[in-house]
């Protein structure tokens, strides 16, 4: 009998149990959420048996969650699409009258569409895609195609973390980094309640709990991880900045921080020039090779790679007429004023908790280092004997990300990780491979009109890090992306801006598409915001009669809310029925001691009528010829998996999709020939690769000389270069000069762009209140609506599924008793809740667990009646909320034109920010409610019973 | 020998892992299925083990709480003496309380006598079900060691769960509820529970009040 939990160690070796006849085990990587766990499905007679973890996985470790097991009931859902299908001729977009077409007619129609556009102007062709974890793929089509609008959801999810965390140290959260709770004895969760990510943030609290580490959560709402905390902070959402600001001030004040730090591994002793006015105002004087100066012990100017972490961080000085200050004396002048008292009176967290928590991780992280007794070299050619950390450690995610102050918030919180010293050491915050990279990491995307040409690919890979102005795909102050990504309004839009699609192509700004396609993207619902008028916008028609977005083409394997508005769909196979590959030239799954990498493979077979998007595209890519896909007209690839083996970043560079098993032979890593049979042997192997960097290479990465030159060996990296962490942000000064009219390159023209650039892009963090809060209506709607993803229906493309749907089927509004006696209102009680965007219906529930400035419910449990496979009775169309409804998708503008409600850096949706009013309702339902329509499966929606097994003679 | 579970709720997040991978095991296990009535309308399932959300204190000094509960497999199992025909059993060799689906007749007394809660009616087989430790796994053979645990053990995300025998003193459950204050549910009703939790831990920071006032003095 088993009576340990100790996994056995990897299969070799080990006699394998025999299975029954009819089972089989299956490796495989999950797609319940974005995590990629590895899970081993057991399949019975072609049915799933049990789906577990792969013990070996470096993602999972062996364990699952809800939504990993209950993919046997994604597998068996009853909104499966299994055959393509087209609007019928004469019916209106969004009633969901759809009609299965044979593939050659769907195929052809679409190609048809999408010849005319790349003959023409590939930009017409706006394709946009939500969670899916192909987006090395999807990028490189787009590419091909030759149109500039393509991104996945990241604009409407986190771009603010991504891109705050490129710009200053080259590397972010989750699959860029990571808090180390391996060895931290502090750690601080701000804006996480539930997700992002699953099951690896569980496995490190759990370390850290073993530990007995201190945990802290910043958060206006105390739950699922919350509930874990040693200590829970409320906090008026969309403050952080404040709190972060005011926690470096007491650091500051204290000497509670690592100047050595500082002053060798970032820009912070860089000598800034101080010349208002002027266009070298904000710059860093620059060596003749380029190098940042610093001024050293004895007040000499030497680069920074001389001075060796010898530069002074404070002081002003004169050279040639110039004044200079460093860096960090300028971000020191600002923190002066951004007092525990300033912060209390925007945060609503006490003076006296501020500078606790402050002291608390200066304190752990100055005088309590973890000393681990490996030797390392840094790039100045120092050997250190043993490697120190700062053993402080800190994970965000979109509850600083989600408000129009987040790309400042997040810069903050990178800065005060850099005072602690505690990037990239043990105990701290750590990279994953390929990261870290430069900061920004060098990529720019195409940014000349001529870039984007009928019948040629574009010239590079469509999204990057714009370094200056110059970089922006605008044409005077037009953006040339339908998302207006890189635009003067969202400058460093990394991840594009879906959010913004619906209303400009149906605005036709900055001009009219022919054809959106979407792919896993629920634009038409919870993937959307004002969400009712969106729904019209897709459905508009011009003065003719025609829609004034043409086409539209979805492709997916569930019906959801946005399937009834798709004129052909292309039904998608389910995760467990496709090839399928997590990259590291994707959003990688690598840990932070080594690069990993995993593929899906077939476990059951698809439906017949069904096959996998990748290779609806790739056969779509086929029949255009795009170049990349096609050699002298012939195909390079038939399927997906034929490009997951095939492909390389360019011809020869032995750089693919997948990192293990290259070569010929199968036997090499990261850089190979493209092996053929690379499949299988992920196959053979549990479905993943992982590998281990050497102990000397492991920390301080970005610093590390031979870590640095081990990963430009193997491609990670460009140069071999030291990466320096930017604790000034040079590029933003480069847009605010612009703002200011003094940049030398592109800058706007219209008084309200160059205001915006001066005002946002300022090169030091700092706090600002959200835009909503400058709305003139804002005083009258005093409460912020947040939502969060409970654990169970995080990311789940397939919340309806029937077990995950039964642990959460409503959604209450939660409110603080108190803030709810204030207004007179009562618990259960039905209201409406208003925005300036609309109202809706809710029904309270009080919780003390929320700051009292806040409401809240569960994201991602509403459904339209019907969609999802549903009964158009079930609870999440009758008793669930929306609160994308009153969202606003825009902001009262300062200029002639619309302005998204957006971060003004990055363009990330602000839907954390919304403002709304609470009062009792007359009307005790839910409202609004959209048209219902025909489950697609109308005799399961009824079924009265379900009795799921694998046994022969079990019921369905 | 008495099996148990043991539940560090000083770890348990909540996420309800437990309670899906008792669900998919069980449903196409020895004792299964576990059925849902109306699965995509009005859903009402079965489930042997529900994770429970608890809120206590009030703002901000609030705590939040959640408890995995299903059969707590009591030494003194009320469920069992109740039961008209002899279905509702303790195995003597692992003290795992089971039902016999063969001679159960649905009279469903067992559910009343159950102080926990914890049993659920099979209107369709017309049968009593419920955790069965998975003793379907944890017997079976033909599976590798690692997996002869149940599900829920296995799965959980923050390892919050530990297998093993309350009956031998050496075995890590019986270290974790000695060391860590291990208690049962309802212990007043006297079906003295195998299955324990941990109590909640709270690591308190370093600074002393002093330290924070002078940084307050210092800098107002």
């Amino acid at each position: 009998m088993a009576l340990t939990k100790d996994a056995e160690p990897n299969g070799q070796g080990r006699q394998a149990p025999k299975l029954a006849e009819g089972t089989r085990k299956v490796h495989t990587t999950c797609y319940m959420c974005a995590c990629r766990c590895g899970i081993e499905v057991t399949v019975e007679d072609e049915k799933i048996r049990f789906i577990s973890g792969i013990a070996e996985s470096p993602v999972n470790k062996g364990v699952w969650c809800a939504k990993g097991g209950a993919g046997i009931m994604t597998q068996y859902s009853p909104a499966r699409l299994t055959t393509p299908l087209m609007r019928v001729p004469g019916s209106e977009r969004g009633q969901g009258a759809l009609v299965p077409v044979d593939w050659e007619t769907a195929l052809n129609t679409v190609a048809g569409w999408l010849q005319d556009i790349r003959q023409s102007d590939p930009a017409k062709l706006a394709y946009f895609t939500g969670r899916d974890q192909m987006q090395a793929f999807n990028g490189y089509w787009a590419r091909q195609f030759g149109t500039p609008n393509w991104a996945a959801h990241g604009g409407f999810c986190s771009v603010n973390m991504a891109a705050a965390g490129m710009y200053s140290v080259g590397g972010s959260f989750w699959e860029f980094g990571w808090p180390d709770l391996e060895e931290a004895r502090w750690f601080m969760m701000l804006g996480v309640a539930e997700d992002h990510p699953s099951n690896p943030l569980k496995l490190a609290i759990s370390r850290l709990k073993d530990r007995g580490g201190r945990f802290v959560v910043v958060n206006p709402v105390r739950s699922g991880y919350g509930a874990l905390a040693d200590e829970w902070v409320p906090i008026h959402p969309g403050t952080d900045g404040a709190l972060l600001m005011a926690m470096m001030h007491v650091l500051h004040q204290e000497g509670l921080y690592d100047r050595e730090f500082l002053s060798r591994y970032t820009n912070a002793a860089g000598l800034v020039e101080v010349a208002p006015g002027q266009p070298s105002d904000g710059l860093f004087w620059r060596s003749s090779g380029q190098d940042v100066m610093v001024a050293d012990e004895r007040g000499d100017f030497v680069p920074m790679m001389e001075a060796s972490g010898r530069g002074r961080l404070e002081g002003d000085y004169r050279h040639e007429g110039r004044a200079y200050r460093p860096a960090f004396q300028l971000l020191s002048d600002r923190l002066a004023a951004c007092t525990p008292a300033w912060a209390e009176g925007i945060t609503h967290v006490p003076r006296r908790t501020i500078v606790r928590l402050a002291l608390e991780m200066g304190t752990t992280a100055m005088k309590h280092p973890v000393v681990l007794p490996t030797p390392w070299t840094d790039f100045y050619g120092q050997e250190h004997a043993q490697t120190v950390g700062r053993p402080v450690a800190f994970h965000a995610m979109r509850g600083l990300a989600a408000h129009t102050n987040g790309f400042q918030t997040i810069r903050a919180l990178f800065d005060l990780m850099m005072m602690l010293g505690t990037i990239d050491g043990p105990g701290g915050f750590r990279y994953k491979s390929p990261y870290p990279k430069e900061a920004p990491p060098p990529v720019t995307p195409p940014s000349r009109p001529e870039d984007y040409q009928p019948m040629q690919a574009a010239a590079k890979p469509l999204l990057g890090y714009p370094r200056s102005p110059d970089d922006l795909l605008v044409q005077g102050d037009e953006p040339m992306r339908i998302d207006e990504a890189y635009s003067w309004k969202y400058p460093l839009a990394a991840h594009g801006l879906i959010q913004n699609v619906v209303r400009n192509a149906f605005d036709k700004r900055p001009y009219g598409i022919d054809t959106l396609m979407v792919y896993m993207s629920n634009i038409a619902w919870n993937s959307s915001w004002n969400t009712l008028q969106t729904r019209d916008m897709l459905r508009a028609k011009d003065d003719q009669g025609e829609y004034r977005i043409p086409h539209v083409v979805v492709l997916d394997a569930f019906d959801s809310e946005t399937v009834a508005f798709a004129d052909i769909v292309f039904p998608d196979t389910t995760y467990l029925e496709r090839w399928d590959a997590a990259s590291l030239q994707d959003r990688p799954i690598s840990e932070p001691d080594g690069p990993a990498d995993s593929i899906r493979q077939p476990v059951v077979a698809p439906p017949s009528g069904v096959r996998p998007a990748a290779d609806t595209l790739i056969e779509l890519a086929n029949r255009l010829r795009l170049p990349g896909f096609v050699d002298q007209d012939r195909p390079r690839y038939r399927t997906y998996a034929d490009f997951i083996q095939l492909w390389e970043t360019s011809p020869g560079s032995g750089v693919g999709l997948l990192a293990g098993y290259r070569g010929s032979q199968g036997t090499d890593t990261l850089v190979g020939a493209p092996n053929p049979r690379q499949l299988e042997a992920y196959a053979r192997h549990k479905a993943f690769w992982f590998e281990e960097i050497a102990p000397e290479r492991k920390y301080y990465r970005m610093a590390n000389r031979q870590y640095l030159d081990w990963a430009h060996g193997v491609k990670f990296i460009p140069t071999a270069d030291p990466i320096i962490l930017q604790f000034y942000s040079e590029p933003l000064q480069t847009f605010r000069l612009a703002g200011q009219g003094l940049w030398p390159g592109k800058k706007p023209r219209h008084p309200a762009l160059r205001q915006r650039l001066a005002t946002y892009f300022d090169p030091l963090p700092f706090w600002h209140p959200s835009l909503e809060e400058k709305e003139e209506t804002a005083g009258s709607y005093p409460l912020i609506l947040l939502t969060q993803r409970p654990m169970t229906h995080y990311h789940s493309w397939g919340s309806h599924n029937a077990w995950l749907r039964q642990l959460l089927l409503e959604n209450p509004l939660f409110i603080n008793p108190q803030a709810a006696q204030a207004l007179d209102l009562c618990d259960g009680q039905w209201v409406w809740m208003e925005s300036r965007q609309g109202r809706m219906t809710a029904t309270l529930r009080f919780s003390d667990a929320v700051e009292p400035g806040t409401v809240w419910t569960w994201n991602a449990i509403a459904k339209a009646p019907g969609a999802w496979g549903l009964h158009p009775d079930a609870p999440e169309s009758q008793n669930a909320i929306l609160v994308n409804h009153i969202v606003p998708d825009t902001l009262t503008s300062d200029d002639d034109t619309v302005t998204f409600n957006n971060d003004p850096v990055t363009g990330q949706a602000g839907w954390y920010d919304t403002k709304v009013r609470l009062y009792p309702s007359e009307l005790h339902e839910v409202w609004p409610k959209v048209e219902a329509r025909t489950p697609v499966r109308a005799d399961m929606a009824e079924w009265k019973s379900l009795r799921y097994s694998t046994r022969k003679g079990a019921g369905h | 020998m008495q099996l148990t579970i043991i539940t560090d709720l000083n770890k348990c997040v909540g996420c309800k892992s437990c309670q899906v991978s008792c669900k998919e095991h069980n449903t196409s296990g020895d004792f299964g299925p576990v059925p849902d009535h109306h699965p995509y309308r009005e859903v009402d399932g079965m489930w042997w083990n529900r994770v429970i959300s608890m809120e206590a204190g009030e703002y901000p000094n609030v705590g939040v709480m959640y408890l995995p509960k299903a059969c707590m497999h009591c030494y003194d199992a009320p469920c069992v003496p109740v039961c008209p025909t002899g279905a509702s059993y303790k195995r003597e060799d692992n003290g795992v309380v089971l039902v016999d689906y063969d001679t159960c007749i649905g009279c469903q007394l067992c559910m009343w006598a159950c102080p926990y809660g914890v049993r659920e009616f099979d209107e369709e087989q017309g049968v009593v079900k419920k955790c069965t430790m998975c003793i379907d796994r944890i017997e079976d053979e033909t599976l590798p060691a690692s997996d002869r645990q149940p599900a829920c053990v296995q799965s959980c995300p923050t390892h919050a769960r530990t297998f093993g025998d309350l009956d031998d003193p050496d075995s890590v459950v019986s270290h974790l509820v000695a060391e860590r204050q291990g208690f049962t549910l309802l212990p007043e009703l006297g079906a003295r529970p195998a299955v324990h939790y941990l109590p909640r831990r709270q690591v308190t920071g370093l600074v002393g009040e002093d330290e924070i006032t002078r940084v307050l003095e210092e800098d107002c």
